[in-house]
């Protein structure tokens, strides 16, 4: 086998559509675990812990079930969007997104409980609504709260590989995504292949922590 | 004329603390309140500036009434003519000085107005970090005054400064004050202050006028 820069492609599409799904998604639940009071808040918290600590084969193995054509979650897909899921890229996104959602969550929770109340108490004593106050005085200053998110779940999806094996398999062009690449390579004894896409993967994760670590930083000198 | 008559308890950890506080006082009138740390002093504006939901009683602003238990009224803070100043300022750090009071005014020629009336001009362009403890003061009474509020609350404004900028920002505030003409409550913990620039003084200890 030779070096097929393809999986690059394929992992690179996979951070972007789950950073930018999650970013979108996580910000309303991260803003009730840190605002909300309730106590049922709680528990929908360690329910969105979860993927941090199981298995990405149990997490893979269930959400087969749930995505394959005969799962309710497949067959829906199948018959309204006329989508599979199971073996598909629009599957490993969705398995991508579960298995990131902590990365993004927590980072945006931090960010969102960073900003002193009172800023946002101010705010509302100025006139200004709920949503005004997000996107005016809250989101301005978490900058660092949201680039964390953005950096830690894209290197970890970039990084994914368990439940990617499970929803996606390995279909070239499609599928196929670094990780699996390498566990290839090595499975056929080409560790300079393995070494070139390990290699890569390194310096972009490097990467993406030391910039993360530079405007922690620069926020913190502020 | 403004009328409170407030009830609302009040949980810090294992320390439980009531509000029991009533006033009335005249439009355009400064209602001083005096009171050790812990009195209720910064729970009381929080009532009257909606940010507390009290447990009864009532808030009423001339014909309007802000809070009402009976009737089932509470209307949030963006639904009350008010201005607060915080006792930090809670300025917005990612905002210029101008930045600030136009997020209250909305309007341009507004802003220019109060950075004018509180001598804020020449540094407009500064943000709160390059500010010295009296130029927030008076960005967070610009910015406090942006929506021409018919009540001012004033928590603790001068407690920040050192001794002589105390007395020089007490009587520009006076000034201010009396220029916009609109109803104020300033709170404090020190009596001359009080006396010096409140036209009428009320007592709060453990959460009741005394």
């Amino acid at each position: 086998m030779s070096f097929d820069p393809v999986p690059f492609r394929v992992s690179f599409q996979l951070g972007i559509w789950v950073t930018s799904l999650l970013l979108i998604l996580c910000f309303p639940l991260a803003w009730v675990f840190a605002r909300s009071r309730r106590r049922w808040v709680v528990w929908i918290e360690s329910v969105t812990t979860l993927p941090l600590v199981l298995s990405p084969t149990v997490l893979g193995f269930y959400l087969l079930i749930l995505l394959s054509p005969r799962g309710p979650v497949g067959s829906f897909f199948l018959s309204v969007f006329h989508v599979r899921l199971a073996f598909s890229f629009p599957g490993i996104v969705i398995a991508g997104c579960l298995a990131s959602l902590p990365f993004m969550l927590s980072a945006l929770r931090t960010g969102i409980l960073s900003v002193p109340s009172q800023l946002l108490d101010a705010s509302y004593t100025l006139g200004k609504g709920r949503i005004e106050t997000i996107f005016r005085v809250v989101v301005p200053n978490m900058k660092s709260g949201i680039m964390a998110g953005i950096i830690n779940t894209f290197a970890h999806t970039l990084g994914e590989f368990g439940v990617v094996l499970m929803i996606g398999g390995s279909i070239p062009g499609v599928t196929k995504v670094v990780s699996i690449a390498i566990y290839e390579r090595v499975e056929s004894l080409n560790f300079g292949d393995a070494h070139v896409y390990a290699g890569i993967l390194i310096v972009i994760s490097y990467g993406g922590v030391l910039l993360l670590n530079r405007l922690q930083r620069r926020e913190a000198k502020r | 004329m403004l009328r409170f008559d407030l009830r609302i308890h009040l949980r810090a950890g294992d320390h439980d603390f009531r509000l029991d506080a009533a006033h009335s006082l005249a439009e355009g009138g400064l209602l001083g309140i005096r009171g050790a740390s812990g009195s209720g002093k910064t729970s009381l504006l929080r009532c009257l500036a909606g940010l507390y939901h009290p447990d009864s009683g009532c808030v009423q602003m001339g014909e309007e009434t802000w809070y009402d238990s009976r009737q089932g009224v509470f209307f949030p803070p963006q639904r009350r003519s008010i201005g607060l100043v915080f006792q930090d300022y809670a300025l917005f750090p990612h905002m210029t000085v101008y930045g600030n009071i136009q997020y209250a005014t909305g309007d341009h020629g507004r802003t220019e107005e109060l950075l004018e009336l509180t001598r804020l001009t020449t540094i407009a362009r500064h943000f709160p970090r390059e500010l010295s403890g009296g130029q927030k003061q008076r960005t967070a009474l610009a910015r406090a005054l942006g929506r021409r509020p018919r009540l001012l609350l004033l928590d603790e404004p001068l407690s920040a400064l050192d001794e002589d900028l105390r007395y020089s920002l007490g009587e520009e505030l006076l000034r201010i004050r009396a220029e916009s003409g609109v109803t104020a409550i300033l709170v404090s913990h020190s009596r001359d202050e009080i006396s010096r620039l409140c036209t009428e003084v009320i007592e709060l200890a453990d959460g009741r006028v005394s």
